[in-house]
């Protein structure tokens, strides 16, 4: 099959590469690319296992073709840490408060709060849930990754964080 | 000592040992995309396989044409039955003791079964190839309601079985029947049955369900032709089990099979058993000398690798009118589909469904189960449970409420009445097990009192009333589940896989500098093994916990281990930790002795180092003994500091637990609300808390799934109707409950650190509490038992059903 030339901006680095006009972007990103952090889970858009963020938008790219990303900016998870290497304040969320489990959701789960925070940083638990619906996780039940989220919120914000009591 | 000397808590909180909330250590490389599964593994040269599957449930396989597949650009091979004879692969071997084909040999058993297998350059071409494969099928009658298998007029579905009256559990009575397996006596049960003042009798069901891990099962297969080595990375939860029925089925030596279990993420039952992309990936990988990658997509993850329950259960209680049980009684029709692939240990056709009694003194019981072969997926395999023991559950809890409700008491009360009390531990069930320990009334009544049970029953009574008088059409329901488990398989007088024992093991290397390794038989899928295990290691001898490194996983490093399923590595793997730490322990005992020039009787473990007893100050710390280890050992001592163990148990575990489900549901939608889910857990010795308070959430959210909705339905042709998460339900944040947990600790008494395994009993307890809260709300306008699962429809139509809706 024909190949079509595609350039875009993953993680802050200029791509390029040559992809059949089917290609998935998520084959892009995990084979071409080898960041493998992406990773499929269901193949219908379901489960956002294979979340990136896209110009601004959190995007299942498992129901993205390649080509049309072409010239757009796209974040995955192995670009969420901090520019010194450290873990952001969501990674350091999920860790501390044992968002996850597996560890096979988390990086769909970091780059959608990681969008979720910036269209609102101080989201109440609803607001939360809503907001990451379209991430399946099949280990935590969720609840761990709410308060991951407002442990990130909380110190996105700087204020400190407060488990809600049981 | 001076100030800086640290306190006790400070050298007891440093190694971060057992009860402490120690954050994990797999999380730095999960968090940052840097985990290791299996579809990140990209060798040179590796080549894709993919499968061409059935249409049809039932149907003759007339031909397979590959002449224009073989065309593709990309596509190098495509493997069928035929190719798989002369390898004598066809066929595998299944752990239930069936045999499975790999590839349909002559004919089709359900929709989705593997037909052929192509082999290309890419996935892509690879799907090119599937779709250029002609199949020339003779469908035949398909065979879906296992209530019809043993019908005369019912279609012969297993050819190969033919004239074949007994099969690994016993005779056959019928051409679809697979095994009957009875336990208990018959004859007392029936008399305690005949004098009975009371009886319940129900037939209820547990549907089929799936694990669907949100990773599916995937391999990689290398096999080098020079060496003649076979190297499989693989989503296994068993990896060295894998090893051994590979040398078996494909006449490799064990030696040249290297098995790697990478980051798996999520198991839950789906990833114990040996499937046709695993066979056909090495099959594929030895015939073109490449490595091939097998990856299930998500349809054929739900609709042909395994599936879960299918339990059809049959139930009856015997009571006296004041409610003392005094017998049960239990038929099981147990639809394994098309090959019973069932992921039990060998001896158990029916698993551990004989913990059925639950957390009851029943003096007598019968129990049989009848498994049969439908034209459906094969399995079934233990969703995140210890086989069969949350259809256990689900089956006396269930009908424990019914009981109640006959006899117009309540459940609770039901229940503290029946309970097998503290001093009847160990406790010989009337089908066989000896319980371990358990305190079941002090668990059942911080349960009542926290969630002020009899005030929510008031509220309940007071709704009804406001309901019949017309003034809300919400009902309320208290689903109160008291499960016993029965996990940490096992002992080997009754356990084993394939014949190999099911034992656990460790291996602790402690190097100079007062570091280690841990390589383990057992395979953490998300349990966080990396942190707990090594938490162990810290308590038993004193080296803190980030200085223990977790390995699993690999076959060639590891000692001989059965896995990761069940609820087995912390009872048996577990304890095998504590036994080879303690080995360390002993010798480390040694050296200090020989260091401080005293009798090792003289010194006392002290946290993390030996003290001479009377004489605090003369003291050596384990990371000195370590140093020593590999210098100066008391003379004919060999040098080193390792210590290998293979613990096998002398008994499960049995882990306890009290849950309440309080649930709203509106009559004229059929929509739920989970106001509230209580969960009280007793897992004996708590090694991580977090870690545990993770896998109750996690348990308890499937089992809201599997009781509100999850199902794998087939309708009456065949075909699966719940093929993608489309219809298959998943729960998201929005629609799980919050979950409120809780506690007891009742220790094992025979393990060595008192842990007893908790990953599935919320499952286990779990369903019943749903589905008990569903049945409660609606018991009061005259129904008795509502089938799983529960979703908005099915509650809508029992309330039309019951006249609550016009």
């Amino acid at each position: 099959m024909a190949k079509t030339h595609v350039t875009m901006k993953v993680n802050g680095a200029e791509v390029e590469g040559l992809v059949e006009p089917r290609t998935l972007l998520v084959h892009f990103i995990r084979e071409n690319l080898q960041l493998t952090g992406t990773h499929i889970g269901c193949e219908t858009t379901h489960c956002g296992a294979c979340t990136v963020d896209i110009d601004g938008m959190s995007v299942k790219s498992c129901t993205m073709f390649a080509v049309q990303a072409q010239g757009s900016d796209i974040t995955t998870v192995e670009g969420m840490a901090n520019a010194d290497g450290t873990l952001s304040a969501l990674q350091e969320g999920f860790r501390m408060m044992h968002g996850l489990q597996c560890g096979f959701c988390t990086p769909g789960m970091i780059v959608r709060a990681h969008r979720l925070l910036k269209e609102n940083p101080s989201p109440s638990e609803q607001e939360i849930r809503m907001g990451i619906s379209g991430n399946i996780c099949r280990c935590t039940g969720y609840q761990n990754i709410v308060k991951a989220i407002q442990y990130a919120s909380a110190k996105i914000n700087g204020v400190e964080f407060r488990e809600a009591a049981e | 000592m001076n100030d800086l000397t640290p306190t006790r808590e400070q050298r007891e909180a440093a190694l971060e040992g057992m009860g402490c909330k120690r954050k994990r250590v797999e999380d730095i490389r999960f968090t940052q995309g840097k985990g290791n599964y299996v579809d990140d593994i990209k060798l040179p040269g590796m080549l894709h396989g993919d499968f061409v599957r059935s249409p049809h449930p039932h149907a003759r396989v007339k031909k397979i044409d590959d002449s224009e597949a073989l065309k593709v650009p990309g596509v190098l091979a495509v493997i069928t039955a035929e190719t798989l004879k002369t390898v004598n692969l066809a066929w595998m071997p299944t752990l239930a003791g069936d045999v499975q084909m790999v590839l349909a040999d002559g004919k089709v058993l359900f929709q989705n079964q593997e037909v052929a297998f192509v082999v290309a350059t890419d996935r892509y071409a690879a799907d090119d190839g599937i779709n250029k494969v002609m199949v020339e099928y003779e469908p035949l009658a398909p065979l879906v309601d296992p209530f019809k298998s043993m019908d005369s007029d019912a279609p012969v579905l297993r050819e190969d079985l033919a004239g074949k009256t007994t099969g690994a559990h016993g005779p056959r009575k019928h051409h679809n029947h697979i095994f009957e397996w009875s336990v208990g006596d018959r004859e007392l049960t029936d008399a305690a049955f005949k004098k009975a003042e009371v009886t319940i009798k129900e037939m209820i069901s547990y549907h089929r369900t799936h694990p669907s891990p949100l990773e599916t099962c995937q391999c990689v297969c290398a096999f080098d032709k020079i060496k003649g080595e076979l190297t499989i990375y693989g989503t296994f939860q068993a990896p060295h089990v894998i090893r051994t029925v590979v040398s078996l089925i494909a006449k490799l030596p064990e030696q040249k099979i290297h098995v790697i279990s990478p980051d798996i993420g999520g198991g839950f039952g789906n990833k114990v058993g040996a499937y046709p992309g695993y066979i056909c990936a090495a099959v594929a990988s030895i015939v073109t000398g490449k490595p091939v990658k097998w990856v299930e997509d998500r349809i054929e993850n739900l609709t042909a690798t395994s599936f879960a329950r299918d339990y059809h259960m049959t139930t009856e209680i015997a009571a006296t009118k004041d409610g003392k049980v005094t017998g049960l009684r239990v038929h099981v029709l147990a639809d394994h589909g098309a090959f019973d692939a069932c992921a039990d240990p060998s001896k158990w056709p029916a698993g551990f469904f004989n913990i059925v009694t639950g957390s009851y003194d029943f003096p007598t019981a019968h129990l049989a189960v009848d498994g049969v072969y439908t034209n459906k997926a094969p399995g079934g395999v233990a969703y995140r449970c210890s086989f069969r023991v949350t259809e256990a559950a689900y089956c006396i809890e269930r009908a424990m409420d019914i009981l109640a409700q006959k006899l117009n008491m309540d459940p609770a009360e039901l229940r503290l009445k029946n309970f097998i009390k503290p001093e009847q531990f160990p406790y010989h069930s009337a089908l066989g097990w000896e319980y371990d320990s358990g305190d079941y009334h002090t668990a059942m009544r911080k349960m009542m009192e926290t969630t002020s049970y009899a005030a929510l029953r008031k509220e309940q009574a007071d709704k009804r009333a406001a309901f019949k008088r017309g003034e809300t059409r919400e009902i309320m329901g208290l689903g109160v589940s008291f499960f016993t488990e029965i996990v940490g398989a096992g002992p080997s007088k009754n356990c084993d896989i394939l014949g190999i024992a099911m034992f656990d093991s460790c291996e602790i290397r402690m190097h100079p500098t007062g570091a280690g390794i841990a390589r383990m038989g057992t395979k953490s899928q998300g349990q966080g093994h990396e942190t707990t295990w090594a938490q162990i290691i810290a308590t038993e001898i004193g080296i803190p916990a980030d200085n223990i490194m977790v390995e699993e996983g690999n076959t060639d490093t590891a000692p001989y281990g059965l896995g990761t399923y069940g609820s087995r590595s912390t009872p048996v793997a577990g304890a095998a930790i504590a036994m080879a730490a303690r080995k360390i322990k002993a010798k480390a005992q040694m050296i200090a002795a020989y260091k401080l020039e005293v009798h090792e009787d003289d010194l006392e473990f002290d946290i993390d180092g030996f003290r001479v007893k009377g004489l605090p100050e003369r003291y050596m710390s384990m990371k000195d003994i370590c140093w020593a280890a590999y210098n100066s050992v008391p003379p004919g001592m060999e040098p080193g500091l390792e210590a290998v163990s293979y613990y096998d148990p002398p008994n499960m575990t049995y882990p306890f637990g009290a849950y309440l489900c309080v649930m709203d549901i509106d009559v004229d939608t059929g929509v739920y609300k989970v106001r509230r889910f209580y969960a009280l857990d007793d897992c004996g010795t708590r090694i991580n808390p977090m870690i545990i308070e993770g896998q109750v959430h996690g348990g308890l959210t499937e089992a809201f799934a599997i009781a509100m909705g999850q199902e794998i339905r087939y309708d009456e042709t065949g075909n699966v109707v719940t093929g993608s998460f489309m219809d298959f339900f998943m729960p998201t944040a929005v629609e799980t409950p919050h979950w409120e947990t809780d506690f007891t600790v009742t220790p094992s008494p025979h393990h060595p650190i008192g842990a007893k395994g908790v990953g599935e009993s919320p499952n286990v307890g779990g369903v019943p509490a749903f589905s008990n809260a569903v049945n409660d709300a609606f018991s009061f306008l005259g129904s008795r038992h509502i089938q799983m699962p529960h979703d908005f429809w099915r509650n809508w139509k029992a309330a039309k059903e019951l006249g609550a809706v016009a």
